[in-house]
């Protein structure tokens, strides 16, 4: 009998396995339609753009065979997916190396301020929320509403320069644009690409406190964006479990009421607050396209808008793929963590 | 019972609206909207929201009253002044008068943000409808596509899109409504779902009503109060993408005023000009509150199972 049910269970893993994997295939292939179907709709034409306005029509012919273009659309297609696939994202016409390699150079240090911004979100907005939860109605939740709503309504790029203007350029407390000060460029070997690694790695302390000091505005900020979506998620999260009868359980078991808070409540608002931090993560990676340009931080958001500025469609479309799939990256990994963590979910 | 027309007692109006037994669907109905209304005017920061974009409405329109000068003329003898009784707001790297600009640019925010609505919300609302009451394997095709659009981030799609249509203010509104319209979809899908199986859809089809009838005519209008909250709460949304198009020097081309371009414009000056960019960008950071402020208020009032 036991057998019989364990034997049921495996089945409706794997049953669950592939159907998330279709799932997820679909959808890759989905997104790599839509990057196609962009490529083909600009109005650049992809043969002049190689040889020029001045080629003569036999030259023009050529490259028109060998980009490909005079194959059917799905034909086209399907080549592009197998290039994707390989690793050939095409070559970038400003760097004139191929995109792949361009997208690794700058992806780390996407990544870094992302992450920073991320710690400075969770370890701000999680414990916001679960104040405001606890106190509702208080000061303290008021202006956390209020900070939310401020975050919400507030360009990103424009709280960049006014950032610059108050702590760099009026009170010169912080350092202005750039990862670190120019005479320190390309002092350390970029071992991972993540500059603060790559200092401690190096030992050369004088760079990272500089690299220290030029990450802190930025990363505040983008703290600030996910501060204001974690302390909102987080509130009502709590506000849902601290209604619930266990708690009333466990307060008349004379538990004390922090652990009722941090340890019942919290506890069961950890799996959805991961999914929530993933997702505060992926919209990091898209606001630090405006950010970026706004601090001239050298990464896939900066990447992004130089090519898209030089109609430099190669690398567009790759960075936004790129963007795409860890976009959804985060999406499966944390369905797949709901799955492992949540006893019901099993 | 007829209504009747003339109502100078304002009392009686009032108990005639808030009549537990209304007479007939008009007193219904407007009894109904009376009651949201008063639900709303009690929420002061909806209220609040609401003032500022009928503010900005009206500012749009007397644009050319309002304003002292003209938002392209270039005066480079004046360039870079400060606040002053002659130009509110000082004046920009080109010498043309901020306030003016400013003024001048609330018609292209509402431009973006009306469009936006108008092209998305149906598309959403009619691919939604139609996924959900249909079901099988249309639903399945239509919630795949959905999907991928939302498994891009809407920035980025957004830049993608416009870096293969060309910069302008129209095809960032193209691109915005392109990135917007999935998220409107979902949420008619689920209302439809809920919809389909209840029992007053269930006689209409007895009566002999298609899908189309059913539609257009039952499960739309129904849909339509979330669909509404989420629209506004999205138009904050629209107008800071908007106002990022056009400071990336994607969106709106100069020199028109538009705000985020105006931000963009005056980069190189702030160090020494605080005036330049300060105000273009409150002027984002004020009308995307207030739509903010309107969508949290209409949550409460449309939608009060969903608040929290």
């Amino acid at each position: 009998m036991e057998d019989i049910i364990h034997h049921r269970r495996i089945y409706r893993t794997l049953n669950r396995a592939v159907g998330m994997a279709a799932m997820v295939g679909a959808t890759c292939l989905g997104l790599l339609l839509a990057t196609f179907l962009i490529g083909r709709i600009v109005p650049i034409d992809p043969v002049l753009a190689v040889v020029g306005d001045k080629a003569s029509a036999e030259v023009y012919q050529r490259v028109r065979l060998e980009l490909g273009l005079h194959l059917p659309l799905w034909r086209q297609f399907f080549i592009y997916v197998k290039a994707i696939l390989s690793g050939d994202f095409g070559v970038s016409v400003l760097t004139a190396r191929p995109v792949i390699e361009d997208i690794a150079r700058v992806f780390p240090a996407t990544v870094e301020l992302a992450v920073i911004a991320t710690l400075i979100g969770v370890f701000s907005g999680i414990p916001l929320g679960i104040f405001s939860a606890v106190r509702q109605g208080s000061l303290l939740d008021h202006l956390a509403r209020i900070m939310g709503l401020i975050g919400y309504s507030l360009p990103i790029f424009w709280l960049g320069l006014m950032g610059l203007m108050v702590f760099y350029a009026r009170l010169n407390l912080l350092p202005g644009p750039g990862r670190v000060d120019v005479f320190y460029e390309n002092m350390v070997d970029p071992v991972t690409g993540f500059l603060l690694i790559d200092c401690i790695l190096a030992g050369e302390w004088g760079i990272f406190r500089n690299a220290l000091s030029h990450i802190i505005l930025p990363a505040s900020l983008l703290g600030y964006y996910s501060m204001a979506y974690l302390s909102r998620m987080t509130r009502s999260l709590m506000i849902a479990q601290l209604g619930q009868e266990y708690i009333l359980t466990a307060r008349v078991k004379g538990i004390a009421e922090w652990r009722v808070i941090w340890g019942h409540a919290l506890d069961n608002c950890r799996i959805p607050l991961i999914t929530v931090i993933a997702m505060s993560f992926g919209s990091l990676l898209e606001g630090s396209v405006l950010t970026e340009t706004v601090f001239s931080w050298p990464g896939l958001g900066q990447y992004l808008t130089n090519s898209l500025l030089n109609a430099d469609m190669n690398a567009v479309l790759g960075g936004t793929l790129v963007v795409g799939a860890i976009f959804l990256g985060i999406n499966l990994f944390s369905d797949f963590l709901y799955e492992f963590l949540d006893p019901r979910a099993r | 019972m007829i209504p009747e027309r003339a109502r100078p007692n304002k009392s009686a109006l009032k108990s005639w609206l808030l009549s537990d037994a209304p007479a007939s669907a008009f007193q219904a109905r407007a009894g109904r909207i009376y009651s949201g209304c008063l639900d709303f005017s009690k929420n002061r920061s909806a209220v609040l929201g609401l003032s500022i974009i009928l503010f900005l409405i009206l500012i749009a329109i007397l644009a050319p009253r309002i304003a002292p000068c003209d938002p392209l003329l270039t005066d480079l003898k004046n360039r870079l002044q400060p606040i002053s009784p002659k130009h509110f707001f000082g004046t920009d790297e080109l010498g043309r008068d901020i306030f003016s600009r400013i003024v001048f640019g609330s018609r292209l925010t509402l431009y973006v943000v009306g469009l936006v609505a108008v092209i998305a919300a149906p598309a959403g609302i009619v691919i939604g409808t139609i996924s959900g009451y249909l079901g099988g394997a249309i639903d399945t095709l239509l919630m795949r596509i959905t999907d991928i659009f939302l498994a891009f981030p809407k920035l980025i799609l957004a830049l993608a899109l416009v870096a293969a249509l060309g910069p302008g203010i129209e095809n960032a509104v193209i691109a915005i409504a392109v990135t917007s319209w999935p998220a409107y979809a979902r949420i008619a899908r689920a209302e439809t779902l809920t919809l389909r199986s209840c029992d007053f859809i269930h006689a209409i089809r007895l009566q002999g009503a298609g899908p189309f009838r059913i539609i257009t005519g039952h499960i739309m209008p129904l849909c339509l109060s979330s669909l509404i909250v989420r629209v506004t709460l999205d138009m904050a949304g629209v107008i800071l993408t908007a106002a990022g198009l056009g400071f990336l020097g994607l969106g709106a081309q100069p020199p028109s005023p538009e705000w985020g371009a105006m931000t963009s414009g005056g980069r190189a000056y702030i160090l020494d000009y605080w005036w330049v960019i300060t105000l273009p960008g409150s002027a984002i950071f004020v009308v995307s509150l207030a739509f903010n402020l309107l969508g949290d208020g209409l949550r409460e009032v449309l939608d009060p199972r969903k608040g929290y």
